[in-house]
Parts: C-alpha cells; structure tokens; sequence
C-alpha cells in the first residue's frame, strides 16, 4: 500500500492559544492567518498560514462557514426562489403530507420523514453547508434498520478515520485502519 | 402534578461537582427523534399529537426505562409550573409557551438527570443533564434511553440521511452536545469576543443560559455543536471532551491568573463587592443577581472569598429565578415583591443577617 500519492488539503480554522496561532501572521500580507493547512504532495509536507481574503484566494476558505443557519436558509432561499416557478408542479411538494419547498423555506422545518426524499436534491446543497461539508449519515444506526444498513454506517467511520489519520500523518495508524477496511469488507455479511 | 419538592434543592446538574466543576457548570446531551408513519409535529393533526403522545407516554413511563419518572401533561399545567421547568432546564421556552390546546408533555427521571419532551419540535427531544464535564457518562446514559425505546418504537430513518428530524439542522445523529461553561474572567477581560469568533469558525453555537437567543447573564455560555450530519457521536464527543472544552478552560484559568498579577486590588475590590451587595442588599434584580452570583461563584473557586460554597451559589443562580421564588413563597407574587423576596432570600442562604436592618 502506498499514500505517497495522496493529496490532502485541510483547512482548519483553530480556537486562538495565546501569543501562538493568533500571532502569526498570513504568508502573503501582514494581517494575521486565520486558516492554516498541511499539504502533503508525494510525501513533501507543504504548510500554508493564510488571512481570511488570500485563503478565499487559494480556495482553501471554501469550507469555512461563518453565517449562521438562519442566514444561511435565508440566502438558500433567495438563491432558489427565481427557478421556483419554472419547476415542474411535482417537483415541489411532498407527496405524503402535501408540504410544498416554498413552505418549507419560509418556516425552515419539513412536514414529515418522507420530505426528504420528496426534497432530496433542493436539500443537498443546504446540508452540506449546514453541516461542514457532511452528506451522508455515519453515525448510529437503529437496529430494526438491519444488519446491511449498520455494515453500511460502520465502513464510512473507519473510511473517515483512515482519511483523518492520513491527514494527521500518523501512517502506521493508517496502514492499520486500510487493513482493517480491508479485512471487515471480505467479511460475509 | 407535583414539582413540590422541586423548590428546596437544585437538580443533579447544579450539584457543583463532577470534573472541571470550577468552570465547567454542566454537560448536556440530547437526540433527536421522530416515530415513522407520522408526520413532524408542526404538521399532525391534533389527532395524530394525541396518538403519538400515547405511544410515547405507554413506552417512557415504564420501569424499564426507569423508576419513579415523573410524567407532566403541560397543557393541564399552570404557566408558573411551566415557567418552574424552563427554569429547571426540563423544559425548552417554546414548550412551555406553546398554545394550551398543543398536546404536549415532558417525562422526568427521579434525579433530573434525563429528561424527554414529546411533541415539541420533533416528536421525542430527550436530554442527560450532568454537573461538570461528564459528556461521555451524559451520552451512555441517553443512548441507553435510546436503546430501550427503540425496541418498541419505530424512528424514522432513512441510510443517506439518518434520524429524519424536523428541521434538517438536527438531522442524521439527531445528537446536540452542549457544555455551560462559566467565563467570568474572559468576560472582565474582554477576550470573550474571541471565544466567539473561535467557537464560530469551529461550526459551534454560543449562546446564553437559556438557550437561543438569550443573553450570556451571570456569565454562562452554552457551547453545543452544530454538525449533525457526517461524523458520528464518538467523533462530536471526543472533540468537546478532548479539545474544545480543554482549551477554553485553559483561557479562562490564564485570564483568572492575570487578573489576579496584574490587577489585583481591583479584582478583589470587585469580588468582595458583590459578596457585599449580595449579603445586604434589601431589592434585588433578576439579571443583577447573576451578574453578582457570577463574581461570588469566581471569588470562591479562587478562594479569595470563602464565606460560602460552590454548591450553595449554584443553586442560588436557580432559586433566585422567578418561578422559583415564587413556589418558595407559595404564591405569585408582582415583581417589586419578587425583587424583595429575591434579596431576603439571598441574604438568608449566604448567612447574612436576614432581618436586621
């Protein structure tokens, strides 16, 4: 196995320690780095300290939210409201319990489980954002949902914690958790 | 109903012990979960509130979850019971204040440590409160909660997206972990700001001692995260446990240190006025006393004031509350009557003379 080639980019921004993170400055300007990230290109380790203007600059700020979810409905809506009248009748409201996207934009809350099917894709995009880039469900898993859907939950941790340990450098965590992936997907289900 | 015995002491959470109980006041875990086949609550017919209240009432209060849980039907409530259990933290302000037709209750274990709102925003809110930094003891014991209703009860839930929640804030984990941290020395120091912008870029709410939208009074901060969707519980956890709540501890105890270095005659002048103020004062103010109370509870944890207890500040940040005043004096009560019942109340709990003038 190797991960010499793996690229990872993270961007995070950091709770100040005194003297230390607040005091450093971006790379570019004199104004203090907010976002700091580790590179890592064929095994060459890159750091980059940016203020908040370069690292919109270098794209590393993309992930960075600093709106709260309200703002971040609001905006939501706006950005979706001018092809609301254009959108196939269908494709608005939810089937089980007649709960329209306008409706669910003005309150913020859906009608019923089955919106989230019904909404899928208008959802998608305001999930990501509300929840740091997350996408899909890895945490717990109820178990009348089955065995399938727990397998299922419990490989995206250990793929997480595989991409953290990759991040944080620690290869031979790394190298243990690729062969545990490895070892839990030949496992008859 | 009876919250009688809800007006002498302060639940669990205010104990004052537990790990980092100097800064830390409390832990708190909470899910969120919804029963498949009906609609969230916002949009159920008063019929499907009522069936969904009975399935949760039939499967909470059972010996199984626990003994002796205390189940409150608030629309039967008085507003001043309701008002009693937001003050409590058994309850949210939007429960309590929900129009009295709402079909809605809240099921309390005997130590107040968990608490389980059906039909607030989502169909089951339940929460652990603990004292201190317990998270990991909060979550198995909301997990366990969670176990066991779940053998009867089918949640809605979907692969890609989890524990179908009302607002899509809440969903997948449906988990909000949150610490109420004291940060008096931050706040006198005026690095609080910082805290904030931090806790911000780290996708974290601040907010105050009630929750959304209220003011940081006494100089109490809720820290809860905000991501409930792709990382797991463990993951949360361990992140407030191991490196959010440690490093804000850690800033405050520095701004307690130079406080004390740099300004010292002014920091205890400070501290021992608002010993002063609280032992003697005749009317008293519901946002002045926490604002006192805050510095009392600093001036003992450093031991520059050791006329009182962690313990008895604690439950004084509760008691002095207007519900509670007024269950301890058994009737309701104006507010210049409050302001004085609030002071006579203080100076008899802090050993003040209580009636010489």
């Amino acid at each position: 196995m190797s991960l010499e080639s793996d690229t990872i980019l993270t961007a995070t921004p950091r709770l100040p320690h005194r003297g230390q993170v607040l005091k450093r400055k971006c790379d570019r300007c004199a104004r203090p780095a907010t976002h700091h990230s580790v590179e890592i290109i064929k095994g060459q380790k890159i750091e980059k300290h940016l203020c908040d203007q370069h690292a919109s600059e270098e794209g590393l700020a993309i992930k960075s939210i600093h709106t709260p979810i309200n703002e971040l409905l609001t905006n939501f809506v706006k950005v979706h409201s001018g092809e609301e009248p254009d959108r196939p009748a269908g494709g608005g409201v939810c089937e089980s319990c007649g709960m329209t996207f306008a409706k669910f934009r003005k309150d913020s809350v859906l009608g019923c489980p089955d919106c989230y099917k019904a909404f899928e894709q208008l959802l998608s995009n305001l999930l990501e954002r509300a929840h740091e880039g997350g996408t899909h469900h890895i945490g717990k898993v109820p178990r009348r949902a089955g065995a399938g859907e727990q397998r299922q939950a419990m490989l995206m941790r250990m793929r997480k914690q595989l991409n953290a340990a990759v991040v944080g450098e620690d290869y031979e965590l790394a190298a243990r958790l690729r062969d545990d992936i490895n070892r839990f997907e030949e496992e008859p289900s | 109903m009876n919250l009688g015995n809800y007006t002498d002491h302060a639940g669990e959470w205010l104990r004052g012990a537990g790990p980092h109980s100097d800064i830390v006041i409390s832990s708190r875990v909470r899910l969120a979960r919804n029963i498949a086949g009906f609609p969230f609550v916002g949009r159920a017919s008063q019929r499907q509130r009522h069936e969904v209240l009975a399935i949760c009432k039939e499967r909470i209060v059972s010996d199984r979850l626990a003994p002796n849980i205390l189940w409150v039907d608030l629309p039967q409530s008085s507003a001043l019971d309701r008002q009693l259990l937001v003050e409590r933290h058994l309850i949210s302000r939007q429960h309590a204040s929900a129009s009295d037709d709402a079909p809605r209750a809240v099921a309390v274990g005997a130590d107040e440590t968990f608490a389980i709102m059906v039909n607030e925003e989502d169909h089951l809110r339940m929460q652990v409160l603990r004292s201190g930094l317990q998270l990991s003891e909060a979550f198995d014991q909301i997990n366990r909660i969670d176990d066991i209703l779940e053998d009867h009860i089918d949640y809605a839930y979907a692969k890609r997206f989890g524990y179908l929640t009302a607002c899509p804030t809440n969903v997948g984990t449906g988990l909000r972990v949150s610490v109420m941290l004291h940060l008096p020395a931050l706040k006198i120091t005026g690095e609080i700001d910082k805290v904030r912008r931090a806790a911000r870029d780290m996708h974290l709410a601040v907010r105050g001692l009630f929750g959304e939208g209220s003011e940081a009074l006494g100089d109490l901060y809720q820290i809860s995260n905000q991501t409930t969707l792709g990382k797991c519980e463990e993951e949360v956890l361990a992140d407030f446990q191991n490196t959010i709540v440690p490093q804000i501890i850690a800033y405050e105890q520095q701004a307690r240190q130079a406080l004390m270095r740099h300004r010292e005659a002014e920091f205890d002048d400070k501290l021992w006025r608002a010993w002063a103020v609280l032992t003697h004062a005749r009317v008293m103010g519901g946002e002045e006393v926490l604002s006192l109370l805050s510095h009392l509870r600093l001036a003992v944890n450093l031991g520059r004031v050791n006329r009182t207890d962690i313990r008895t500040i604690n439950e004084l940040f509760l008691l002095t509350q207007s519900a509670h005043l007024q269950k301890i004096s058994g009737c309701e009560m104006d507010a210049p009557t409050r302001r004085a019942a609030r002071a006579r109340l203080l100076r008899q709990r802090l050993g003040g003379n209580a009636e010489q003038s």
